[in-house]
């Protein structure tokens, strides 16, 4: 374990130090005296280990490849944003855009996330053990949202492929956006994600919703909806 | 004697409609409010039901460069010798705060054009074009493709909303990162790829379904305002480790203040496009009716600058409608530090040819005006998927057509800097300018010609 103490270093020292590590390293760092920090634990792209103890502010393991990044406290806005592949586990609570526009790997929240959590998602996996606010899985191409708790308003509005799970209550559902319905497939897909999030919650619990595909080719007759 | 009703009568009567016919007619006057094209517009939305869609920038008459002229030297102005004496061309961008600038030969740059929107030979001609002359290319919206990467010396790799095919590898490979605020040719306005375009290697460039109409997204995902914008340039700083510059892309639209903002959050270079930018596929209510001038945003963001003690120091890249080296000298001249073209080199590839004319007429079109580019189906193999067509384009050929016309353009610029006494294109100064019209003087801040009067100056 090697301490990177925020307190005693620049940011783009601490950086540096994990972004050199080489794909073969399986390193494990904790950070020190984050105290809001943007930009912390960015562009890593080795299986390393990150421990952040303390809150951190935005963009936390922003477009993060292989690493495991675990955020000992709350996240700020663009947590995991364009996250291409390993993991970022928040302990506390994620402001907005939570996973935004990431291809891959998964984002665990255990506290709730803000508004605008899986914006433009493409292929990320992101489970949120309480709630999520307006506007989530906007735009949303590819993956998985998986929420235990409730969703705001606007839930999957211009939804295209990716998949939303919520085992709670659905304030409103967006443009396009739909229930659907759980196939065993949908099943297998959710306990896997469940049991990779240590989320205690069960499958049958939830309930599926995507987009109707209404909206991939323009039609004047739905300008209503947009 | 009859009464006045009946005489009147008596008159209508005897005057046949024989007679009328020799009286002199006015010409038939169509009124210019609904001129040909207003009235052919009607009827299409009123038979389609949908704005229409197209390419390319604002069509209509602004107050442009050719409303300028240069002063040259004479009694009081010392010329260079334009064959014996030096006029350099070289320019820096984002020596702000990147540990490694973009070294350009010469001040004029390929513009944002996405594989997507153009086909792969179309991107490694204007690579290879770019690399001939010295100079930079640019992605667009839709990702950076390897072939594209391994075909520009240098690459300025856009940063858009969709965050199509965004990821750390390529951005680690890219020369320059470019933010895209917006554009020129819509202001305020996503990008758009309609479904006949989105093939399977561009369906699976932007994860999205083969054949879908691609609507991006108008505003960034995860930043809304210059305050967030600077703490989303820190993080791609730390990704990039401080090597390359970061441009700011703004259409133009308030440009003073778009400029100051972009400056506050941290760019090494802004990119300031105007109307007669081109765009692949937007609305052309938008094209014509939102943006300013490329002329009309030129001082106000040099002012911005200058205001900061920033001119110089954070690189102003000018385009929309920039064709020929007079042009980029008067842009120069205004407070630019390069100039960027994107619809003029697809014009050097071959785009519009009239050699295609009768391809052009097939599509209810002529050479000049074709500009249904998202439609697919360019006989110039330009801006298309169509592997049939895109092999009309040879990559070899059109690179070099490109390369060749950015050196005239460099030679312009240069014959014009010599006459202006400058040993440096940059050195060429809004002093060095008159205007033509009241209009472009005003835009400009130059005086109108013959007079010492700048409108809108006391």
């Amino acid at each position: 374990m090697q301490e990177l103490d925020l307190a005693q270093m620049e940011l783009r020292a601490m950086n540096a130090a994990l972004q050199s590590q080489e794909t073969g390293s399986n390193l494990r760092f904790e950070i020190l005296n984050p105290r809001g920090a943007h930009a912390v634990a960015v562009g890593l792209d080795a299986p390393i280990e990150v421990t952040v103890r303390g809150s951190t502010g935005y963009y936390s393991a922003g477009m993060n490849q292989q690493a495991t990044v675990r955020v000992d406290g709350s996240a700020g806005p663009g947590v995991a944003e364009n996250m291409m592949s390993g993991k970022v586990v928040i302990e506390g609570d994620a402001s907005q855009y939570a996973g935004a526009t990431a291809h891959g790997g998964l984002l665990v929240i255990k506290g709730n996330a803000s508004s605008r959590c899986g914006i433009s998602m493409k292929g990320i996996d992101i489970v949120v053990h309480g709630n999520i606010g307006h506007m989530s899985a906007f735009m949303a191409q590819a993956g998985n949202l998986v929420v235990l708790g409730d969703a705001g308003d606007a839930l999957g509005d211009s939804l295209y492929e990716a998949q939303i799970f919520v085992r709670g209550a659905v304030k409103s559902l967006g443009a396009d956006c739909v229930e659907k319905e759980m196939r065993p497939e949908h099943l297998e897909t959710l306990a896997r994600l469940l049991a990779e999030a240590e989320a205690d919650a069960k499958p049958e619990e939830f309930r599926r919703y995507g987009s109707a595909r209404q909206l991939y080719n323009f039609d004047i007759d739905n300008a209503g909806a947009y | 004697m009859a009464r006045p009703g009946s005489s009147i009568t008596s008159i209508s009567t005897t005057q046949g409609p024989t007679e009328m016919d020799d009286t002199p007619r006015t010409h038939p006057v169509k009124p210019w409010t609904f001129d040909d094209y207003t009235n052919s517009y009607i009827r299409r939305a009123a038979a389609t039901g949908i704005y229409d869609i197209r390419g390319g920038g604002a069509k209509r008459r602004v107050p442009h460069f050719d409303d300028l002229l240069f002063l040259g030297a004479s009694m009081s102005r010392y010329p260079l010798e334009g064959y014996r004496e030096k006029c350099e061309t070289s320019v820096t961008l984002g020596d702000r705060f990147a540990a490694n600038p973009i070294e350009l030969d010469i001040p004029i740059t390929i513009a944002g054009m996405s594989f997507g929107a153009l086909s792969g030979q179309a991107k490694e001609a204007l690579g290879r074009g770019a690399n001939a002359a010295g100079t930079s290319t640019t992605t667009g919206d839709g990702g950076m493709t390897p072939e594209e990467r391994g075909h520009s010396n240098k690459l300025v790799y856009q940063y858009l909303p969709s965050r199509y095919g965004m990821n750390p590898d390529d951005l680690r490979k890219a020369d320059a990162i470019e933010i895209v605020v917006g554009q020129g040719a819509k202001p305020g306005g996503g990008g758009m790829l309609l479904g006949q375009k989105i093939s399977d290697r561009v369906a699976e460039m932007r994860t999205l379904p083969k054949g879908i109409d691609q609507r991006s997204a108008c505003r960034h995902p995860d930043w809304t305002g210059p305050d967030d914008l600077e703490i989303k340039i820190l993080e791609l700083r730390e990704i990039t480790q401080w090597k390359v510059p970061i441009y700011i892309k703004v259409g133009g639209a308030r440009p003073y203040y778009d400029v100051t903002l972009s400056v506050k959050a941290g760019a090494d270079v802004v990119v300031l496009d105007g109307m007669q930018g081109g765009t692949a596929a937007t609305q052309d209510v938008f094209i014509e009716h939102v943006g300013q001038p490329t002329l009309a945003c030129i001082r106000p963001a040099v002012k911005a600058l200058q205001d900061l003690d920033m001119h110089r120091k954070v690189q102003l890249v000018v385009s929309g409608g920039i064709r020929t080296g007079a042009d980029v000298a008067k842009a120069l001249a205004l407070g630019a530090d390069a100039v960027s073209i994107g619809t003029s080199a697809l014009i050097a590839l071959g785009d519009n040819d009239p050699a295609l004319e009768a391809e052009y007429q097939a599509l209810g079109t002529t050479a000049g005006a074709y500009d249904d580019w998202h439609e697919g189906r360019d006989p110039a193999g330009i801006t298309t998927q169509d592997p049939e067509l895109a092999a009309r384009l040879d990559p070899v050929a059109a690179g070099r057509r490109l390369a060749n016309y950015l050196k005239v353009m460099t030679l312009e610029a240069q014959t014009i800097a010599r006459a202006c006494g400058k040993s440096h294109v940059l050195n060429l100064e809004p002093e060095d300018l008159c205007a033509l019209t009241i209009e472009a003087a005003a835009m400009a801040g130059v005086p109108l010609a013959g007079t010492e009067w700048v409108p809108g100056r006391m």
